[in-house]
C-alpha cells in the first residue's frame, strides 16, 4: 500500500468553498457556507412574521408575528413546521423580536407557553416593556370579547415576558459562544430594531420594520456597513415611492382641519403605538397654533400607559425631543384627552384616534359604524390594511358593508357616506428607503420578505440590476439556502511559518495569497496546519515515499557506460540550471531522480534506460522520460 | 532709539560647559534655560524630566534664548532613553521654533539629524511635526523645504500610521506641484527620469493606503496644497470619486472636499460615464456625486455634502433641477407630487371646490424597467437633505437651496415650493433659517396663494425671532395674484386693533406693509381697506416710507401727486448733496494757511453744514459727519497751536495748558471714533487720521515736557512717540507719497536726529514741525457709514422702578438695533452705569446678536444688574459701546505661540483698549431692596 500526504494550499488560510463542501463530510463543525432560511410566516405576506434562520449550525427565529385578518388557526404561524411534536427549546438557539407590533410579536406567548420554548428571547427595552401591553389588549379582545377559548391567558403573557433579555442599540450580545448578535435602530415605532446575527465570519441582518426617513417622532434607520452575507428586508412599500413627508403632513393637517371646520367628525384608526404617537404630536402642535378648539380624543385606556412609556425612552426618539424634552416632553398633551365611548354621540367636531389601525374591530369599528352614515365625516385610514379587514375594503371604494355580529353571523348591511381617506403615514421604508438600506450595509445577497409577491418581484428585480447581487423571494414555508463563502481560521505553526520565511521570497502582503505546502489536521473541533514532518511524528505514522519508475528503449551503439555518459552530458546541456551528477556506480541523478542504463541480453544495442523519481519531483520526471524517448543527439 | 535695551545674549553652550558658570550666570538675565539644564540634570527617573519640561512649558521663552534652549534640550534628547521624554522634547521643539522673532532655520540641521537614530515610531512622528512646523516659519528657504520634503518622502514608507500622516502633512504644507521631487529621494544613482515623481501624484499614491486615517490625511494633504495655490491635477479625480464610497466616515467627509475642489478646478473637462458612452461635463459629475453623498450615512458627511453643493453654481440647470426631482409612484403607477398637485390647482384657478383630495391618486402605470430606484445623478438630494433626521443637515440644505437660488432664477422658481414647507419644520433654527433664506432669493420668486398661506400661518408662531423674520419677508415678497386681497384682508380683521407694544401691534404693521405693497399694482384694493386702514397708511408711509409705496389712495390725491414729486425731487437732491459736499471739501482744502483770518470762520461754517446736510440726506449721513468730525479736528488743532502758551514762560502757562490739553485729548477721541466707527474707509483715509493722532500726541508730549520737568517722565513718552511714528511708517509705507508736507513726512525725514538727540531737543523739534506742517486735505471714499445703535428697549419712559432684593440679580431685557458696525459679536459691549459711579461692562453673547437684514443687527440681550440696598428708587444708564483696540486695526495681533499667556513680557506695540459710545444712554428705574431677615 502506498501512502502518501495530502499537500494542501491554503490561500492565506481561507478555505475556499469546494474544499469545505468536501471537509464538511468530514467534519461536522465545518458545516458552516450554508445559512438557510424557513418561513414560517413572512414570505411574501404582510400579516405575520415568523421567519426561522439558520446559521453556521444556529437556528434563530425572527419575529413571531400573528395575522389580524384570521380569526383561527391560520393567525399564528405554523410551528409544527419547525417541530413534529413537542417542545420548541432543542430546535432553536434563540429568538429575537423586532419591534412590538402585533404582527411580528403576536404569536410570542403562544409559541413559549403553549407550545413550549425555553430559551432566551431578545428584544429592545421598549419593545419589552410596551409588548406586553399590547399582548394583554389583544388577548382582551379574542378572549373577553369575542369569547374565543383555545388562547394563551394573561399568566401566559407574564411567564413569556419572564423570558426575555432585553438588548440595547449597537450593544453585541454573546448569545452563545459562537452566536453574537447585535441590535441597530430601525425607526418606525419606538423601540424598533433591526439585528445582525453573526457565527465566525458569517452573517445575516434581520431588518424587521424600519423606515428610512424620520418622522415627528422617531429618527431614521441606521447601519453601519457591516456587509453582511444576507440581509433580510421587509418589502410593504416595494413599489411606492412617497412624496415628502412635510406634504403628507400638511395635506393630513388641512384635511382634518378643513373636515373640523365644516363640524364634521375625524376618525383616524390607528394601532395604539407607533404612529398613533407621531400624529399626536403632529396634532397637538396644529391645535397650538392654530388655537382650534376642537377637542381630540385618544380611544383607549391603552394611552395613559403607552404614553408613559414613551415619555420614559426619550432616547430612542427623534433629534428634536430628545433635545427639547428638558422643557416640555413632548409626549406631556395639552390638547389630547382620553376618549369615552359616550362621546361618540356627542354633537359637533371632534378627532378621534380609535385602535384598532385596520378596523376589523374593537372601538374604531364601533366608531365607524356609528359616523359611516354622515358625508360630513371623515376616516383618515394613516396606515396600511391587510387584505380581509373593514379598512381594506372602504379603502377599496366599498361602499356597503356587511357587517358581522358575534360568531361571524351577517347581521345587516351599512352604508359608507362618510369620506374615506389615505394617508401614507405607515413608517415603512418604502422602495427608495429600502435601496438606501442596501447602500448603507452592502450585503452580499438580499432576501425580501413581508411584502407581497407581485411588489416583491418588481423590486427584486432592480435589487439584482442595480447592486448585483442575488435577491430571494421565498413564499411562505418555503426554504432558500444561500452558499456563503466563510473564512475558517486555521492555525498554523510557527516552524512551518518559518521555514516559508527561510525560502525567501517577498514578506506576506496581508492583501495577497500566498501559496505554501503543509500538512492539515483536523482533530478535535480545531484545524491546524502542520508541517508534514510533525504531522506524521503526531499521529506515528511512518513515512512512506511513492516513486515512479519508467523504462526507456533506446537504441544506442556504445557500451552500457559511455551511453550514461552521453546521456548526462545530453541532459547537463538541455537542463543547465539543474544539479546533474555522475556517480561512478553508474547511475545518472538529476535532482532525485536516478537514471540508470542496461543492455538488453538478446540486443546489445538496444539499451534500457531506467527512471525513477519520486513524487514531489513527477514533473521533471515526466519531461525527463519524453525527452529521453527522443533519442539522444548522435 | 535712545534708551535701546541691551539684550545679553546668552551664551548657553558655555553656561552649560564651563565648570563654574556662577560668574557668568550673574551677567546674564535670570535665564530659564539655564534652569532648565540644571533640572534636567537633575532629574533622576524619565517622569522627573518629563515633569520639568512640563512646568518648562508653562513659560515663554525670549527669542534670544530660543537656540540655547534647543540645544539644550537636543543635548538631553540624545542621552535620554525614555520614549516619553524623548516626545516631549520633540514637541518642545516644535513650539519652541514658533517663538516670535527666532528665525529657525538654525536648528533644522539637528532636528534632521534627530530622525536619523530614532527608533521610536511616536517620536518619529511627532519629530516629523516639529519638523512641519519648521518648514511653515521657512516658507521662502528654498532649500530647507526641498529637505523637508526629501525627509518625507523616506519617512512615508514607515509602518506606522502616525509617521505616514505627519510625512502626507508635511508635503501638503511644504511640496510644490510644479517641480519633481528631487532625486535623491529615489532608490539611488540608478533613478530614471522616469521615477522622478511631483508631490501629489507622491500624495495620491496614498489614497489607497490600508489605513483609513493615513486615506485622511493624503487626502487632506492634497487640499493643502490646494489651498497653498498649487495646481492640482485633474487626474486624481476618479481616484477621490472612488473615496466617496470608504467605509470611513473621515475619509469620505475628505474626499468629498476634494471631489469639490476638484469641480471648481476643472469644471469644464469631460469625463466619461461609467458603463455607457456617453460623456458630461466634471461639475456636474461631481455634483451628482456628492448629491449622492446627502445620503450618506454619517450625518457628518451629509453635513458636509450639503453645504458644498451650495457652492456649485457652474452646475448645468438641467442637474441643478433634478435636486428636487423625486418620482414619485405607488403600487408601480406614477402618481404627482403634492407641489405639483398645488400648482395645478392653481393653474386651474379653482381653489375650493369640495372635492379636492380625490386627485392624488395614481394615474398611469409606470414602466418597470424605466424606474430608477438608486439615483445615478443628482435626484432628489435636496429633497433627501431638507427631509433629513439632523436638524444641521437641513439646515445646510436649506442654506445650499439659497445660494443655488440666488444665482439662477429658474432654480429659484423651483424650490419655492420646497423652501415654503420647510416653515412647517419642528426645529425653530430651521424654520428661522428658511425665512431668511426666502427673503434673499425674493427678488426671484413670487409667492402663490397656497403657498401664503403656510407663509401667514407662521405670523402665529410663538418665537419672536420667527415672527420678525417673516415681517422682513413679507416686505420683500412678490405676490403672484390680486386674489391676495382676500386671505390678507382676512387675517387683518382677525389681528388687534391696538398699538400697544405687543408683538400683535407688529404683525398688524406687517401686514399692512403686505397690503400697502399688493395695492400698489392692484388698484381695486384700497376700496376694500376700512377707515383706520387709511389713518395707518399715512402713519406708515411717513414712518416706514422704505417699505410702504405711494398709494393712489381715493380721495387723497393730492398727497400721492405731492408724494410723486417729492419722490423725484428726492433722487435729485442727492446728487446735490453730494457735489455740496465735494464743494464744501475743495473749500476747505482750498485753504493752504489756517491761521489766515478768516480761515477758522469757513471752518466752523463748513462744519455745521456739513452736519447739517447729514441730516437732511440720510444717505450722506456717513460721509457728511465723517468729514464735519475730521474738520473739527484740524479745527481743534490749529486752535491749540495759535494759544498764546507756545511764546509763553513755561512756568506761567499752566493755566493755559488745561485748554490746550483738553483739546489734545479730545482730537485723540475723535481720531478714534473716525478710525473704528466708520465703515469702508480706505487706507489713505486711516493714514491721514493716524496723521492727526501723531500730531495730537504731539502736542500732548509738548505739554508733558513743559509742564512737568524731569528728563525722566517725558523720556519715557519720547520713547513711546517715537514707536508711534515708526509703527505708523510700517503700516502706511505705500500711503507716504500722499503726504507731502505733512507732519509725519517732515517727522520722518527728521527721523535719524529724532533718535540720537536728547528728550528736551525732541520736544523744541516737535514744536517747530507742528506749527510749520500743514495739514492733510480728506479724499472722501466711495462709501462711509457710521456705526450707530439705538437702544429700542428698555424706552426709559417707565416710571415703575425694577425691584429687586439686594444681592440678588435682576435681568433686564435690552433690545437694539445697531447698524453698519463690523464684527458686532466682537465689538459691542453694554454698559451699566450706576448713580454712584460704578460701571459695568457686559460682554453679550455671539448668540444674542441676529442679523435680520443686511447691514443691520439685532441685539436681543439680558443683563443682570444688582447692588447694595438704597433708601429709594434711582436710575441707572445703560448704554451700548464699541470696544476697539488701536492694534487691531490693520495688523492682526499676533498670537503667542505658546498656549499660557505671555506673562509679563511687554507687547512690542503699545495698542490702547478703550471703547467708544454707540448709543445714546437709557435711563432704567431701578431699586434694590434690602433683604427681609
Amino acid at each position: 500500500m502506498i501512502h502518501y500526504f495530502n499537500t494542501l494550499k491554503v490561500f492565506t488560510f481561507v478555505l475556499h468553498p469546494w474544499l469545505v463542501c468536501k471537509l464538511t463530510d468530514m467534519h461536522p463543525s465545518i458545516l458552516l457556507n450554508v445559512c438557510m432560511c424557513c418561513f414560517a410566516g413572512a414570505g411574501q405576506d404582510v400579516g405575520r412574521s415568523c421567519i426561522l434562520v439558520s446559521i453556521g449550525g444556529k437556528n434563530i427565529m425572527l419575529d413571531c408575528g400573528m395575522h389580524m385578518g384570521y380569526n383561527d388557526d391560520r393567525r399564528f404561524p405554523d410551528f409544527s413546521y419547525i417541530t413534529q411534536n413537542g417542545r420548541l427549546t432543542e430546535f432553536l438557539d434563540c429568538v429575537i423580536i423586532s419591534h412590538f407590533h402585533l404582527d411580528h410579536c403576536g404569536a410570542l406567548p403562544y409559541m413559549s407557553e403553549m407550545v413550549g420554548y425555553d430559551g432566551p428571547i431578545y428584544m429592545t427595552h421598549p419593545t419589552k416593556a410596551i409588548c406586553p401591553i399590547l399582548l394583554e389588549d389583544f388577548r382582551k379582545i379574542t378572549v373577553d370579547k369575542k369569547g374565543e377559548t383555545n388562547f394563551f391567558t394573561s399568566q401566559m403573557i407574564k411567564d413569556c415576558m419572564k423570558k426575555v433579555v432585553p438588548l440595547n442599540l449597537h450593544q453585541t450580545v454573546q448569545v452563545d459562544e459562537e452566536l453574537e448578535i447585535k441590535a441597530y435602530y430601525a425607526g418606525h415605532v419606538l423601540g424598533a430594531a433591526m439585528v445582525q446575527i453573526k457565527v465566525g465570519s458569517e452573517s445575516v441582518v434581520y431588518t424587521g420594520d424600519y423606515n428610512m426617513t424620520p418622522d415627528r417622532h422617531l429618527g431614521a434607520a441606521w447601519i453601519d456597513k457591516c456587509r453582511p452575507d444576507l440581509l433580510i428586508s421587509e418589502s410593504t412599500y416595494a413599489t411606492t415611492i412617497r412624496d415628502s413627508k412635510r406634504c403628507r403632513e400638511r395635506d393630513f393637517l388641512k384635511k382634518v382641519h378643513e373636515t373640523v371646520e365644516r363640524g364634521g367628525k375625524v376618525l383616524i384608526p390607528v394601532f395604539a403605538l407607533g404612529r398613533a404617537q407621531e400624529l399626536c404630536i403632529l396634532l397637538e402642535t396644529f391645535w397650538e397654533r392654530m388655537n382650534l378648539k376642537a377637542p381630540i380624543y385618544f380611544s383607549t385606556g391603552l394611552t395613559e400607559k403607552a404614553n408613559h412609556y414613551y415619555k420614559l425612552f426619550i432616547t430612542w426618539t427623534n433629534q428634536k425631543i430628545r433635545k427639547t424634552f428638558v422643557q416640555r416632553n413632548m409626549f406631556e398633551f395639552k390638547h389630547i384627552k382620553a376618549f369615552d365611548r359616550s362621546y361618540a354621540d356627542n354633537p359637533g367636531p371632534m378627532v378621534v384616534f380609535a385602535t384598532p389601525g385596520m378596523l376589523h374591530a374593537g372601538q374604531s369599528l364601533l366608531i365607524f359604524k356609528k359616523w359611516a352614515g354622515n358625508e360630513k365625516n371623515m376616516v383618515i385610514m394613516p396606515g396600511y390594511c391587510v387584505q380581509g379587514t373593514v379598512g381594506h375594503k372602504i379603502l377599496n371604494g366599498q361602499k356597503k358593508l356587511e357587517m358581522e355580529g358575534r360568531a361571524t353571523v351577517i347581521i345587516g348591511t351599512l352604508d359608507v357616506k362618510l369620506q374615506v381617506e389615505y394617508m401614507s403615514f405607515s413608517a415603512h421604508a418604502d422602495a427608495k428607503g429600502i435601496m438606501q438600506l442596501i447602500r448603507m450595509a452592502e450585503p452580499r445577497n438580499m432576501l425580501l420578505v413581508h411584502g407581497e409577491a407581485k411588489k416583491m418581484e418588481f423590486l427584486k428585480d432592480k435589487i439584482e440590476q442595480e447592486f448585483s447581487i442575488s435577491c430571494y423571494m421565498p413564499a411562505n414555508g418555503e426554504t432558500t439556502s444561500i452558499v456563503t463563502n466563510p473564512s475558517v481560521p486555521v492555525d498554523i505553526s510557527l516552524n512551518l511559518l518559518k521555514r516559508e520565511m527561510a525560502l525567501g521570497g517577498p514578506l506576506p502582503d496581508a492583501k495577497r495569497p500566498r501559496t505554501m505546502h503543509g500538512t492539515l489536521i483536523m482533530k478535535d473541533n480545531s484545524l491546524r496546519l502542520v508541517s508534514p514532518e510533525q504531522a506524521l511524528k503526531e499521529l506515528g505514522l511512518s513515512e512512506h515515499q511513492l516513486r515512479f519508475t519508467c523504462r526507456v528503449q533506446l537504441h544506442d551503439p556504445h557500451s552500457d557506460n559511455d551511453t550514461l555518459g552521453r546521456i548526462y552530458t545530453h541532459l547537463k546541456s538541455v537542463l543547465k540550471t539543474y544539479s546533474i551528477q555522475h556517480v561512478p556506480d553508474g547511475t545518472v541523478i538529476v535532482e532525485s531522480i536516478v537514471i540508470k542504463v542496461t543492455s538488453s541480453a538478446e540486443e546489445p544495442n538496444l539499451k534500457v534506460i531506467l527512471l525513477s523519481w519520486s513524487y514531489q519531483d513527477e514533473e521533471l520526471g515526466s519531461f525527463l522520460s519524453t525527452l529521453l524517448k527522443k533519442g539522444l543527439p548522435s | 532709539m535712545s534708551a535701546h535695551i541691551n539684550h545679553v545674549v546668552v551664551v548657553l553652550q558655555q553656561v552649560s560647559l564651563e565648570e563654574v558658570p556662577a560668574k557668568k550666570l550673574r551677567l546674564t538675565k535670570p535665564s530659564k534655560s539655564a534652569a532648565l539644564h540644571i533640572d534636567l540634570c537633575k532629574a533622576t527617573s524619565p517622569t522627573d524630566a518629563l515633569q520639568y519640561l512640563l512646568s518648562f512649558a508653562r513659560r515663554p521663552v525670549e527669542a534670544e534664548s530660543v537656540e540655547g534652549v534647543v540645544r539644550i534640550l537636543l543635548e538631553h534628547y540624545y542621552k535620554e532613553s525614555d520614549n516619553s521624554v524623548r516626545l516631549k522634547i520633540a514637541s518642545l521643539l516644535g513650539l519652541l521654533s514658533k517663538t516670535q522673532g527666532f528665525a529657525p532655520d538654525c536648528i533644522v540641521d539637528d532636528a534632521i539629524n534627530t530622525l536619523n537614530n530614532e527608533k521610536s515610531h511616536q517620536v518619529l512622528a511627532q519629530l516629523l511635526g516639529t519638523l512641519l512646523i519648521i518648514g511653515t516659519q521657512l516658507p521662502d528657504k528654498i532649500a530647507v523645504v526641498q529637505r523637508l520634503i526629501d525627509v518625507a518622502c523616506k519617512h512615508l514608507s514607515s509602518t506606522y500610521f502616525g509617521v505616514r500622516n505627519k510625512c502626507l502633512q508635511l508635503l501638503g504644507c511644504l511640496g510644490t506641484v510644479d517641480k519633481p521631487l528631487s532625486k535623491e529621494t529615489d532608490a539611488g544613482p540608478g533613478a530614471q527620469t522616469s521615477h522622478v515623481r511631483d508631490v501629489q501624484s507622491v500624495i495620491s499614491d496614498y489614497f489607497q493606503d490600508q489605513d483609513p486615517r493615513v486615506r485622511t490625511a493624503a487626502i487632506k494633504a492634497m487640499l493643502q496644497l490646494h489651498e497653498r495655490g498649487m495646481k492640482i491635477q485633474q487626474t486624481i479625480y476618479n481616484q477621490a470619486c472612488k473615496l466617496l464610497s470608504d467605509d470611513y466616515e473621515q475619509v469620505r467627509s475628505a474626499a468629498v472636499q476634494m471631489v469639490w475642489v476638484l469641480s471648481q478646478l476643472y469644471p469644464e473637462s469631460i469625463v466619461p460615464i461609467p458603463s455607457s458612452n456617453e460623456e458630461i461635463r466634471l461639475v456636474d459629475d461631481s455634483f451628482g456625486k456628492i448629491c449622492h453623498m446627502v445620503s450618506d450615512g454619517s450625518w457628518v458627511v451629509r453635513v458636509q455634502a450639503a453645504k458644498l453643493l451650495g457652492s456649485m453654481h457652474q452646475v448645468s440647470p438641467h442637474f441643478l433641477e433634478q435636486t428636487l426631482d423625486k418620482k414619485l409612484m405607488s403600487d408601480l403607477r406614477r402618481k404627482r407630487t403634492a407641489h405639483e398637485r398645488a400648482k395645478e390647482l392653481y393653474a386651474s384657478g379653482e381653489f375650493s371646490s369640495g372635492r379636492r383630495w380625490a386627485d392624488d391618486a395614481p394615474k398611469e402605470k409606470v414602466d418597470t424597467s424605466g424606474v430608477n430606484l438608486i439615483d445615478s445623478g443628482a435626484c432628489g438630494a435636496f429633497v433627501h437633505g431638507l427631509e433629513d433626521e439632523m436638524y444641521e443637515v437641513r439646515i445646510s440644505a436649506v442654506e445650499a437651496l439659497c445660494s443655488l437660488a440666488q444665482s439662477s432664477p429658474s432654480f429659484a422658481e423651483k424650490c419655492l415650493d420646497f423652501l415654503v414647507d420647510m416653515f412647517n419644520d419642528e426645529i425653530e433654527e430651521v424654520r428661522l433659517q428658511s425665512i431668511h433664506v426666502l427673503r434673499q432669493i425674493s427678488t426671484h420668486i413670487t409667492l402663490r396663494e397656497d403657498q401664503l398661506d403656510t407663509v401667514l400661518a407662521v405670523l402665529e408662531d410663538s418665537s419672536r425671532d420667527i415672527r420678525e423674520a417673516l415681517h422682513e419677508l413679507l416686505c420683500y415678497t412678490n405676490v403672484s395674484t390680486k386674489d391676495l386681497a382676500v386671505p390678507v384682508c382676512s387675517s387683518l380683521s382677525s389681528i388687534p386693533r391696538c398699538s400697544t407694544p405687543d408683538p400683535g401691534a407688529a404683525d398688524y404693521i406687517a401686514v399692512l406693509v403686505l397690503v400697502f405693497n399688493a395695492a400698489k399694482s392692484c388698484p381695486t384694493m384700497p376700496a376694500l381697506f376700512s377707515d383706520h386702514t387709511f389713518r395707518h397708511y399715512a402713519y406708515l408711509r411717513d414712518s416706514l416710507s422704505h417699505l410702504v409705496p405711494h398709494l393712489r389712495l381715493p380721495g387723497r390725491k393730492q398727497t400721492a401727486s405731492s408724494g410723486l414729486e417729492a419722490s423725484g425731487v428726492g433722487s435729485g437732491s442727492l446728487e446735490s448733496a453730494q457735489n455740496f459736499l465735494q464743494d464744501s471739501l475743495v473749500r476747505v482744502s482750498a485753504l493752504q494757511n489756517l491761521e489766515t483770518p478768516g480761515a477758522q470762520d469757513l471752518l466752523e461754517f463748513t462744519i455745521r453744514d456739513l452736519l447739517r446736510l447729514g441730516e437732511l440726506q440720510t444717505e450722506l449721513a456717513g460721509s457728511a459727519d465723517f468729514c464735519a468730525t475730521y474738520l473739527h479736528c484740524q479745527l481743534l488743532l490749529t486752535k491749540a497751536l495759535q494759544e498764546k502758551l507756545w511764546t509763553m514762560a513755561v512756568p506761567l502757562c499752566l493755566k493755559q495748558n488745561a485748554k490746550v490739553s483738553t483739546a489734545a485729548r479730545q482730537i485723540l477721541d475723535e481720531t478714534y471714533k473716525l478710525e473704528f466707527l466708520y465703515s469702508g474707509l480706505e487706507t489713505q483715509q486711516i493714514a491721514t487720521i493716524h496723521n492727526i493722532r501723531l500730531q495730537a500726541k504731539a502736542l500732548q508730549l509738548i505739554l508733558t515736557a513743559r509742564s512737568k520737568p524731569g528728563v525722566d517722565r517725558v523720556l519715557g513718552a519720547c520713547e513711546k512717540f517715537l514707536q508711534d511714528v515708526e509703527s505708523f511708517q510700517r503700516l502706511f509705507m505705500t500711503e507716504l507719497p500722499h503726504f507731502q508736507d505733512s507732519f509725519v513726512e517732515k517727522l520722518l525725514e527728521l527721523m535719524p536726529r529724532l533718535t540720537t538727540c536728547k528728550p528736551l531737543d525732541l520736544v523744541k523739534i516737535l514744536q517747530t514741525t507742528l506749527r510749520q506742517s500743514g495739514f492733510i486735505h480728506l479724499k472722501l471714499p466711495e462709501q462711509i457709514h457710521r456705526a450707530s445703535a439705538t437702544i429700542i428697549e428698555p424706552t426709559g419712559e417707565s416710571d415703575n422702578p425694577l425691584k429687586f432684593t439686594t444681592g440678588l440679580v435682576v435681568a433686564l431685557d435690552i433690545d437694539a438695533t445697531l447698524e453698519h458696525v463690523q464684527d458686532p459679536q466682537t465689538s459691542v459691549k453694554v454698559q451699566v452705569l450706576y448713580p454712584d459711579g460704578q460701571s459695568h461692562i457686559i460682554h453679550p453673547k455671539p448668540g444674542d446678536f441676529r442679523t435680520p437684514g443686511p447691514g443691520r443687527v439685532r441685539l436681543i440681550t439680558q443683563v443682570y444688574l444688582s447692588h447694595s440696598a438704597w433708601t429709594e428708587a434711582c436710575q441707572i444708564e445703560v448704554r451700548l459701546l464699541l470696544a476697539y483696540s488701536s492694534s487691531s486695526s490693520k495688523q492682526s495681533a499676533s498670537k503667542p505661540a505658546w498656549n499660557e499667556s505671555m506673562g509679563g513680557l511687554p507687547t512690542s506695540e503699545s495698542c490702547i483698549e478703550s471703547t467708544i459710545h454707540l448709543s445714546k444712554p437709557v435711563k432704567v428705574f431701578i431699586m434694590p431692596k434690602p433683604a427681609r431677615r
